[in-house]
Parts: C-alpha cells; structure tokens; sequence
C-alpha cells in the first residue's frame, strides 16, 4: 500500500482500542507536545518534536557514478542518484569523506561504518565500539515517547544492526514487518486522537511490580567484577527504558494530526533475495513512517542491505558483495554491470523512504521537514574496499535544523563531521567528537543552519 | 581515481606485511608437566542464559506444553562459541521487552486454572486477597528453581509484597502472584547465570565457587540445564563440596539421558548450527532447500554425534569418517541416495564409493559453508580450521584487488580449483589460500547444497588436496587427515571446557588441558563421556580467580592465527 492509500484511510475505525470505562485520568499528562490549550502542535505555530533516523547500505556506490558534477543548490544527479530526483530538494548529497584507520588493521565491511557513525575505529572486531550517534541523539530526542528507538533490517537477520551502544552491545534489529506491527501497533497501542483515555490497571499493576526488581539491584550486584558489573548497569539501563514505556502507557497521549494506524502487514518472507528485501523494506518505511507521526518514537536506523551487502537477485549464484569483488569491469562503460544494479535498487529505496516521510502532511509542512535521515554506506568503492569518498546522504531538515538541496564535496575530511553535524543539528551539546584523525571539531556549517 | 589507485598500492604492500607477520606467528607456549594444583583457576563470568537454555528451564520448572510466545535477543559468537558469547552481552531495551512479554506469557499459563493446582503448592485463603503465606511458598519454591539458588530474605520479601500490593490493585490473588513471577523471570539471577564466590577453605587465600554456583556451572555444562532437585539438594547440603559428592552427582547426571541435551547443545554450539536460522540458499536454483532441509541438516549430525559418542560409545575421531548416519526420505533425495522410511529417521550406511564419509561431508558442514548459489572451498577450509581444529585462518587483507578472479565466466577457468589456482598466484593472496584452499577443494565433490557431483560446468572436479602435510584425493581421505590430525581432538578439549567455564582457558588452564586432560582423552580412546567427566570432576573445572585480579588478564592466546605451513 502506498502511502498515500494510507492517508486515505487514516480515518480507519479503531477496533478494541477504547475497551474498559472511560474514566478521568490522575496521572499528568505529557504536556511537552501540547500547547496550553491541549492541542496538537501542528494546528498552532509551534514546533512539531524533532525526528532521526540512520539508513545503512553495503558495499557503497560506483565513484564517478553519484556524486554530482556541480557544488551547493541544484545539483545535478548522475546515474547512481537518479532516483532521487522526486524529492532532491530535501536531500543532501555528502561526497569526498573519509574514514581513517591510523595504522589499525582495517576491518573489511566495518571499520567505514564504524567510523561514520561511531567517530571511532575500534582495534577488534566487537569490542571497544563507541555509542553510535543515533544512540548519542536517542538521548537527547528519544525521551518523550514510548520507544527511545527503533531498528530494523530487510535482510532477515536480527544481527543486521548499524546500532551500536557502546562496548559489544547492539540493538538487534526487526526482521519482521508483522512483528514490528504488533510491537508498536499491537493490543498496548494508544491512540492519541482517541477521544477517552482509560488507563490500564493491569499495567499500573505491572509497572509497580517490576520496580520490585530495582529494589533488589543491591542482592543482584554482589560479587560482580568491574565487567559484568558494567553489562548488568546496561540492563538495568534497558529496565529503566521499559518502565517508561508502561509510564507512557499510563498518561493519555497527546494528539497527533498525521497519525494513522497503518494496516497489519501480515507474515512476509525475509531472507537475503533483494526482491524481498526491498518489499519489507517499503513496510518497514511506512511503519516507521507512522510510529513517528503518532509519536511512538523519534529515533530509528534502517538497514537495507548489511555491511557485507550479502543480497542476491533471484535465480543468480552471486550476492552483491561477490559481485563488487569479482565481476569483471565492462571495457565500455568502465563499470561492474550487474553490481551496479545493486545501487540503483538502494539509492532507490533511500529515496522511497524519504518519500514516505514526505507523504505525511502535517500542518503546513510534512513529517520529513521535521525529521533528518542520515544516509551512509560503509565504503567508497567496494571493490578493493576504500574508505575513501563514502557515498551519504541526508533527507529532511530536521525542524529547520539543516539546509536542503545541497551538495557538498569534502577533499578527504574525516567523514565523523557529518556524524558530527548530525549530532549538533539535533542540539547534541557536542564541539568535538570522534577518535585519532577521526577527531574534529568542524561541523558542516553549509548544511548546519 | 588515479590518485586513488596509487594509494591503493602503497596500502597493499603494507597490509600484506601485515598478513604474512601474522600469518607466520607461532605458538611459543609449549611446556610440560602442569600438575592440577599448580593451575590458578579463572574469572567467573557472568553469562545471559542462552534461547535454549530459556526454553529448557520453563520447561523443567512449569512443564513442556507452556508456550513461550516471543523472541530473543541475538545470542553472539566470542571464541568460536555461543557459550563464550553469552559472557559478552547484556539486555538491550527491545531485548528487555521481549523478556517481559514471554514472562507474561509464562506465568499467566502456570497460574491458569487448570495449571495453578498442579504448579501452585497452597491454596489462598481468599482468592480476591493477598496471602502472604501461599504467595511466599510458591515463590520460594519456584524461585529457587528458577534462579537456581534459594533467594534471599530480602528478594523474597520484595516478590510477596509485590503480589500483595497487585493483587490488591487488581483484586485477584492469582493476577498478583502471576505479575511477581513474571517479574522474577525478567530479573538478572534468572536472565543471567550470576555465579558466586567464597573462599576455599581448602586452599588459604584463594577463591572457589559457592556449592549452588558450582552446581549450576555442572549442570549447564552436562545437561545445557539449570540444576534438578537432586543436584540442588546436593549444593544444600555440601556433597558438592567434596571429591566425592562431586564424582557421585557426575555419574549420576553422565547417565541420566539428559546427557543427551547436553551434548547436543556443545555440539550444536560448536558447529555453528544457530547460522542455519538465516542460511539462505537461491530457491530458484535450488527448489529442495527449504526450512525443512535446515531442520533436518543439523539433525542429521546431531544424532550422528549422540549415536556415535553416546550411544556407541566411540571414538570421537570417527566422526570424521563414520559412513554410518542418520537420514530423512527428504535429506535422502538431496544426497540422492534411497531412504526406506515413508516419514521419520532412518539409519543409513553410506558405501564407500559414494563419496561421503564423516560428518564434514554432511549437509551441514558443506551447505553451512557455502555461497548462497555456489560453493567456496575457502569458506569450508576455513570453518574447518577455526571450528574443529581451533586455528584462526587470518582475515583477507582489506584492500585486496580480486581482478584476477573476476571473470567467472571465464570458458578457460570452468572449476572452484581452476579459478582458485588463478587467484593463488597473487603473492598476497597465496599466503593465507594455502591454509583453507587444499582442504575445501577436497568436499567439491557437494555442491552449495551437499548435493553429489562429478563435475562442473562439465569439467571433472579434482578432489586432491592436502592437510598439513597429508595428501589425500577425497573427502574421505580428508576425513581420514582430520582423524589422525592432533589438532581435532585438542581443539575439543579446549572448546568443550571453554564452554563449561564461559571463557576461553587461561594460560595454566590451557597447559593443564594439554599435559593432562588431553593425555587422559587419548589415553581412553577419545572417549567424551570420560573427557566431560575429567573436567566435570577435576577442581580445576571449581576455581575461580577474585573479581578483577591481576592474574585474569594472562589468556592463552588458543586462537593463534595460523602459520603458512611451507612443504
């Protein structure tokens, strides 16, 4: 279903939603979305709350095949890009930065990624990784709705995560639209333009019960070395998240223009076929779509295709990534067919999910203009593995946080000032970040506004 | 790009020193005669019970028809084991949701009318209002089996004043104590096995394990289970803390047939068979690999290992050569061989002119190891060094440039080998093809789906290869290598204790498992059942070094890279 089926059905009845007696709520409201009259921002002049989000490809993009000939406004868009053409006006394309490894063996398909997003090449794989930003940001945005964040992946592997919160954890990814679905849409759903709000003793009952398990945090910690020590404070992190999931649960939720509760996508197959992947990925876009425009969350990352980029046409014997490696360059057009049509499929699918997000009018503007999408991929060219000119992009302006329509050329600047900027557009109180050469302080003044 | 290229150059001269510095490191730690007093013992770590092991505690604890009814986190792989991995990880916030929507789950079925009168121990004297009494036995009582220790004053006082408090907001007895159990099982002593330590009597200023901890660290190792009453009572009253209480519960759980859980579970953990969840093969090229095929695959393996190591009691070298095996009609149309059964397992004798001997040449091994549409000697020699003979096979150097591969339509290079033997003439890539290469081309004979071949694209397949000096012209012949290899039953011993500990062994560990274990292993015949009771009855398997001390740090570097072995 497109999106624009989706909001003509927005107004779809909402079944076992109100169930119980609507009664008056003792607890406050969460009153940061609503203006002093209780209605929904969009209607009045006020700012709509911010959004971010992370979309991750493999395996890069063709160099000389995106980045466009001309600097700044009105950019052209060569072939890799051409699929951004309906919405390149919200779109940023970042091109010529790089990512540093200073003398630490280079992790094929990881340290790029890691260095965009975490500022920070790590010596070993999985160990010693930094918080990526979408976390840093979750931080600061993520606090005001009931899912801090939300990843998913269309590749089928739950492993398939560009989430990093620092030290080996990660934040597995959704394979399954469906499951996605019911986490957000699902029986604990509220919607905030119900008309009553009954909030649930059985969760009221919960949430009083699971604070029973901080109470014994003391018993719990005996006898734990300074490391598991650590991973126990990551659960107890991850505990404290949930209790203010049930608290969210258990205020009336403000009211949301845009927010539609979007039709269950049903069981799909997931598995590495491109074909799949990308159908998943479209539901993916506009679940996600619609958990931001009811404020279910500010924060997601996407991964279309994983680091390795192990995604495969039907019927074929080689995945994307054997391809970019091992498929001779053809002598006329100086690249690798049929790895090249694996960028346009995901430059493609950048573009759709940017387009969803332009496709939810709230007020004047849309749920894109107060969204920013950080796009990247982990390498320039795929076939010998550079971290030189790593295609990325952005969408949206982030509340008038960024400049639109743009592209920027960087002469080998370490690519952590966009991880920077990004940072800083969604008010990080952030000067310097990143690691070694990865370490700046020089955030992308042509796009920050 | 041509400033780009060039730098692509100097970058590959470095790497390559890089690769050939670390192919050529050798192991240096040879020493003998470590005594088992002499070795220190290691840190405890502190491990997130694993998918399987959730699913068998509920089990044990409310019986096998409560559903689950959600999904876990990721569990993650650190030296070579899922085991070792769980030492690694936490629970992350989507990870926390999914705990508290299975405990939901869980005790809303156990405290179901026609569950609570079997599971519940009492009756409440009020079925609208709290009974601290019945609440706090049945709280203790399945807590104890739960955090696989009895809880503590404080931790049970918590649990029955939050049933009270529930079931006072929500007025029903049963809701309440349902609400506390499942917050028990999102708590850390069920989601994680906390393991503590006191100090040893026996041995003045050092640490061991506290009798429930130990019985936890025996149970999860030769059952993948928290422990039963016995072994609980065994904690309780001190038998694990003798020689011989120690030897008496070993004995008893060897041969209980939940022996069988257990090894099925190291084996499965070891082999890797949690990456058939997401192995996915081109269904268009191949229309028989289904989600059944997967099933069975690891199945098949899996009952080949417990009927040859438990059952017959064998060798576990034989395994890499056993003809005997166990097969579905389904698994027998992949390997084109006839399977009598109409439905369920049959007992199958490969002949020894059909090509497949031991497990490597089981779907398991060759269609794990494979690319999605085609096969990869060097993916399988690879997996055969790291997993079954504990060698890391060192990364491909980042920038390295594959036009000499490239053209796989190439008329002139029609087999793996054939394309291979092209790639292998790059110095930089020769180096490390020469550990992995000579072993896979050897199972080319099983296409991307364990399917019998002679040739291909028409060409015949050359099956020749080589191990460590060893020729051989078939996969039985490897098979036969990988017997007589020193490496494949060293490599178990170690797994099967870092699986055990959660860690990988310490440097004394480690020479105590080489001087003695191993010797003992051999000694018997490569018996497991005699090794996992060695190590199950050893101290060595008990000590534990402080939180945080100094000598937690001196790892045996067991995943050495491998050396480039010249012959």
């Amino acid at each position: 279903m497109s999106a624009v089926n989706m909001l003509a059905n927005r107004r779809r009845v909402l079944r076992g939603m109100m169930g119980g007696t609507a009664i008056s709520v003792g607890l406050p409201f969460l009153n940061c979305f609503l203006n002093e009259n209780g209605t929904a921002l969009a209607a009045t002049n006020q700012k709509m709350p911010t959004c971010f989000g992370t979309w991750f490809w493999g395996c890069g993009l063709n160099p000389g095949r995106w980045e466009p000939n001309t600097l700044g406004p009105d950019y052209d868009l060569p072939p890799e890009v051409v699929s951004l053409e309906p919405i390149k006006s919200k779109v940023n394309i970042l091109s010529g930065f790089k990512v540093f490894t200073d003398g630490k063996a280079q992790q094929p398909h990881h340290t790029g990624n890691l260095g965009l997003l975490t500022g920070h090449v790590s010596k070993n794989a999985g160990q010693d990784v930094s918080p990526s930003v979408d976390n840093i940001i979750a931080d600061v945005i993520g606090n005001g709705t009931r899912f801090k964040s939300i990843e998913v992946t269309s590749t089928g592997n739950a492993r398939h995560t560009q989430s990093y919160r620092g030290g080996s954890v990660v934040n597995p990814a959704e394979v399954s639209p469906a499951a996605l679905y019911t986490r957000i849409f699902g029986d604990e759903f509220q919607d905030p333009n119900a008309a009553e709000f009954t909030p649930d003793p059985k969760v009221m009952a919960r949430r009083s019960v699971l604070s029973g398990v901080n109470e014994q945090r003391r018993d719990f910690e005996r006898h734990l070395g300074a490391e598991d020590k650590e991973r126990l404070d990551e659960y107890f992190t991850s505990l404290r998240q949930f209790e203010q999931q049930l608290d969210f649960q258990l205020q009336k939720p403000p009211p949301a223009e845009a927010c539609v509760i979007p039709e269950n996508p049903g069981e799909t197959p997931y598995s590495l076929d491109i074909e799949e992947a990308t159908a998943n990925h479209k539901l993916f876009a506009e679940l996600l779509a619609y958990a931001l425009a009811c404020n279910q969350t500010r924060v997601f990352n996407v991964v279309f295709t994983d680091e390795q980029s192990t995604v495969r046409r039907p019927g074929t014997t080689t995945t994307h990534h054997i391809l970019t490696h091992e498929e001779a360059v053809d002598e006329d057009t100086g690249y690798q067919p049929m790895a090249t049509w694996f960028s346009y499929r995901i430059v493609e699918q950048f573009s759709h999910m940017a387009q969803v997000l332009d496709g939810i009018r709230e007020g004047d503007g849309t749920l894109l203009d107060r969204t920013l999408v950080f796009g990247l991929s982990e390498t320039g060219f795929a076939k010998v593995h550079s971290l030189e000119n790593i295609p990325m992009f952005t969408a949206g302006s982030g509340n008038g946080a960024v400049r639109t329509g743009l592209h920027v050329s960087a002469k080998g600047d370490p690519g952590s000032r966009v991880g920077l900027t990004m940072q800083q557009a969604m008010g990080v109180p952030v000067t310097t970040w990143g690691t070694d050469s990865l370490q700046t302080s020089k955030a992308i003044t042509e796009i920050l506004v | 790009m041509s400033v780009m290229r060039t730098t692509s150059k100097v970058l590959a001269a470095g790497v390559l020193t890089a690769a050939l510095a670390a192919c050529s490191q050798t192991d240096t730690s040879m020493q003998s005669g470590v005594s088992e007093a002499d070795v220190a013992g290691g840190p405890v770590v502190m491990r997130r019970i694993t998918e399987g092991q959730y699913e068998r505690i509920v089990a044990q604890v409310f019986g096998n028809t409560i559903e689950l009814g959600g999904r876990f986190e990721p569990d993650v792989r650190a030296g070579g084991l899922l085991e070792v991995g769980a030492g690694r990880v936490s629970v992350t916030p989507s990870g926390f949701e999914q705990y508290d929507l299975m405990a939901r789950n869980i005790a809303s079925q156990v405290l179901e009318e026609k569950n609570r009168r079997i599971l519940l121990p009492c009756t409440p004297a009020a079925a609208d209002a709290p009974d601290d009494a019945c609440a706090s036995e049945f709280l203790a009582k399945v807590g104890r089996l739960l955090y696989r220790r009895p809880l503590t004053q404080n931790e049970l006082a918590i649990q029955v004043n939050k049933a009270a408090e529930a079931t006072g907001a929500l007025g029903d007895f049963y809701d309440g104590l349902e609400l506390s159990l499942a917050s028990m099982m999102v708590s850390p002593p069920f989601l994680f096995r906390q393991e503590i330590m006191e100090p040893d009597p026996d041995r003045r200023g050092q640490m061991r394990l506290d009798a429930y901890s130990k019985a936890s660290r025996l149970s999860f190792f030769l059952w993948d289970a928290a422990p039963d009453p016995l072994l609980l009572q065994a904690a309780e009253n001190g038998e694990l803390h003798t020689k011989a209480g120690v030897q008496r519960q070993v004995d008893r759980m060897l041969a209980s047939p939940r022996l069988k859980d257990g090894v099925r579970a190291f084996f499965a953990d070891m082999l890797e068979f949690d990456t058939f969840e997401t192995l996915s093969k081109d269904t268009t090229l191949y229309p028989k690999f289904t989600f059944r095929v997967v099933e069975d695959a690891s199945e098949q393996t899996l009952r080949t290992i417990v009927n040859h190591l438990l059952t017959e009691d064998g060798d576990y070298r034989e395994l890499f050569t056993t003809q005997r095996t166990y097969l579905t009609p389904l698994l027998g149309s992949l390997y084109r061989v006839p399977v009598a059964t109409p439905d369920g397992w049959a007992e199958y004798h490969f002949n020894a002119d059909d090509g497949h001997a031991g497990i490597l040449t089981h779907l398991s091994f060759v269609a794990l190891h494979s690319h999605p549409g085609r096969t990869s000697p060097t993916l399988r020699g690879k997996a055969l060094r790291e997993i079954l003979l504990c060698q890391k096979v060192p990364d491909p150097p980042g920038n390295v440039d594959f036009n000499i591969v490239q053209d796989t339509a190439n008329p002139n290079f029609k087999t793996a080998r054939q394309r291979l033997d092209a790639h292998a003439t790059e110095p930089m890539c020769v180096g490390c093809h020469k550990i992995t290469d000579p072993l896979g081309l050897a199972l080319e004979n099983f296409n991307t789906i364990g399917g019998y071949r002679n040739t291909e694209n028409g060409a015949d397949i050359d099956t020749s290869g080589e191990l460590d000096g060893v020729k051989f012209g078939d996969a039985s012949g490897l098979g036969q290598a990988v017997h007589d290899n020193p490496a494949a039953t060293s490599c178990l011993v170690n797994r099967i204790y870092a699986y055990g500990v959660g860690r990988e062994a310490t440097k004394s560990e480690s020479e105590w498992l080489k001087d003695q274990v191993s010797a003992r292993f051999q000694a018997d015949g490569f018996k497991l059942p005699r090794l996992m009771r060695d190590i199950a009855t050893s101290e060595t398997f008990y000590r534990v070094l402080p939180p945080d001390s100094e000598g937690q740090m001196a790892f045996a570097s067991g995943n050495a890279p491998m050396q480039v072995v010249e012959k």
